[in-house]
């Protein structure tokens, strides 16, 4: 067969075919590989091939004690650590039976929204390159950098700062921490209309985003999507309100709901969400009561035979941290729940017949951390 | 009419997103925010809390405060810490006394997660702000901590 009987179809159909996106594509944001089927330009079928990234977490906390298991969990969704930390601390607390005081409580609280908005200024840095704006990042990272300074100084790292321990926290709170988050919510409160300028009213990114991606608050639920991306299409499944854990009961904020589900829709509820951490921030900075820092513990934490669970919210949505004890000072077995692992699922669903150029777009909405899927 | 009316507003929009990098442009001496890493090394100041390697601070009498205990070779949770350690006969009692011969830290398998410096009875190591940890050979990385021929400060207890 000649070379061009190969490339002209005569019929005028076009043939489906496969592409690999990944496992090293910068817009899948870590070694994340997605198999896509496509017809031309447009998506018939995304299949997600995971485990580039598995460091198996989960077996290594059986051979670990419950101290050590905390700083594992920094390193699966690192843009929310302290959630992690927050959600293995509470857990075993609740297996010990320990209730920590108020000013832990309120400090990792507040600790907690910070890291909620460092992760949501990298995303939408991030939001910003994957549809072909290169100047967000760097706006964002001049944010982000503030709390990056932060967590340095109180926690000693600006990642992986393992700073919550069971029973309490590691140490108290720097000095300066006071004023450095006031500083830095005066600062943010000024540029954060910023980036509703440069990004949410582009009308080059409203055309990439709006109408795109339409998620249903029926699919939401079955798929079992949480965080922002569910919030945009109407689910009410915010734990901070709906169980509230730490400090939230005694704050005020909002739930942020949309109704479209559509990508800029679950754009605009992570903006919006950063201004209700603020508000967070705001109410108990000023507030945090004395107390003691950490509980006593015994050396070794046993915990008693049984099942432990608690979930916490992260950026990306429910976290849940499952403990199995055999009375042992390692878990039986642990299980943890990541939001990442469940919103990829419904990628293939909503990409279908959507471009590629549309799937990074509600692909960068979801926020995907890749260690948080694969542990 | 919506063709030309789409012009105009992106060309609005492209100006108002303008205005906002235009800003810095022109004040960019004013506000910055980047710091010249390389060349600024004398005068960065990392914060007092930074974890960057564990280290055993020495007085000037090269003693250190490590008895021995072995809490942070516990407490630690992928190996890092190694501790040689033996018995010696102590003069003044008459007792079998513990004491490090070497205290091994491997830093390529440390992850800073500073429990040991928590687990650590008499503040015998502590978490120094060195963060150039890089080096040509990954036995490097390997280091013993006590200086050669230190010993335990005198009134250290277990």
């Amino acid at each position: 067969m000649k070379t061009e009987e190969l490339i002209i179809n005569p019929q005028g159909k076009t043939e489906e075919y496969f592409i690999n996106m990944g496992p090293q594509h910068p817009a899948t944001h870590g070694v994340l590989r997605l198999l896509l089927t496509l017809d031309g330009e447009i998506v018939r079928k995304v299949d997600a091939d995971l485990g580039y990234i598995h460091r198996s977490i989960e077996k290594m906390t059986e051979f670990d004690t419950y101290r050590q298991i905390v700083h594992l969990t920094d390193r699966m969704d690192y843009l929310s650590a302290h959630m992690n930390n927050e959600a293995v601390c509470l857990a075993v607390e609740k297996g010990l039976q320990i209730e920590v005081s108020d000013r832990v409580k309120v400090i990792r609280t507040i600790m907690t929204e910070l890291t909620r908005l460092s992760s949501h200024q990298l995303w939408w840095g991030v939001i910003g390159m994957d549809t072909g704006a290169l100047t967000t990042f760097m706006y964002a990272f001049r944010d982000r950098e503030m709390i990056n300074d932060i967590f340095e100084e109180t926690c000693g790292a600006r990642l992986t700062m393992n700073y919550f321990v069971p029973g309490g926290l590691m140490w108290d709170i720097h000095p300066n921490f006071q004023k450095r988050v006031k500083d830095f919510i005066k600062h943010f409160k000024t540029k954060l209309p910023e980036y509703d300028t440069l990004l949410s009213d582009n009308v080059i990114f409203r055309k990439r985003t709006e109408g795109i991606g339409i998620l249903s608050k029926e699919d939401a639920i079955s798929f079992g999507v949480t965080g922002p991306g569910a919030r945009a299409s109407g689910v009410r499944c915010d734990l901070r309100k709906k169980h509230p854990y730490s400090a939230y009961d005694r704050v005020e904020f909002k739930e942020i709901l949309g109704t479209k589900g559509d990508t800029f829709e679950r754009y605009r509820v992570r903006i919006l969400e950063m201004w209700e951490s603020m508000h967070i921030i705001e109410q108990l900075i000023d507030n945090i009561p004395e107390g003691e820092i950490l509980e006593k513990t015994k050396a070794v934490i046993k915990l008693p035979k049984g099942e432990f669970y608690q979930r916490v919210e992260t950026a990306r949505g429910e976290f849940g941290a499952n403990i199995i004890s055999d009375g042992k000072k390692s878990p039986y077995r642990m299980k943890f729940r990541s939001p990442g692992f469940s919103n990829l699922s419904v990628i293939d669903h909503l990409a279908k017949g959507w471009k590629v150029a549309d799937l990074v777009a509600i692909m960068a909405t979801f926020d995907f951390v890749i260690p948080d899927i694969d542990r | 009419m919506s063709y030309f009316g789409d012009i105009g507003k992106g060309i609005k929009t492209l100006l108002s997103g303008m205005k906002v990098t235009g800003k810095y442009f022109l004040n960019a001496r004013k506000e910055i925010i980047t710091q010249q890493y390389p060349e600024n090394r004398d005068t960065l100041e990392m914060f007092e809390r930074f974890r960057g390697e564990v280290v055993m601070p020495h007085d000037e009498n090269n003693e250190h405060r490590c008895t021995g205990c072995q809490a942070c070779e516990i407490a630690c949770p992928n190996g890092s810490i190694e501790i040689v350690w033996d018995r010696k006969v102590d003069e003044e009692t008459g007792k079998k006394k513990k004491y490090i011969v070497n205290h091994i830290y491997h830093l390529s398998m440390c992850t800073m997660c500073n429990l040991c410096i928590v687990a650590c009875p008499t503040d015998a190591i502590k978490m120094a702000k060195k963060f150039e940890n890089a080096v040509f050979d990954r036995t490097a990385l390997t280091k013993v901590l006590n200086k050669p021929g230190s010993k335990l400060m005198d009134g250290v207890e277990e």
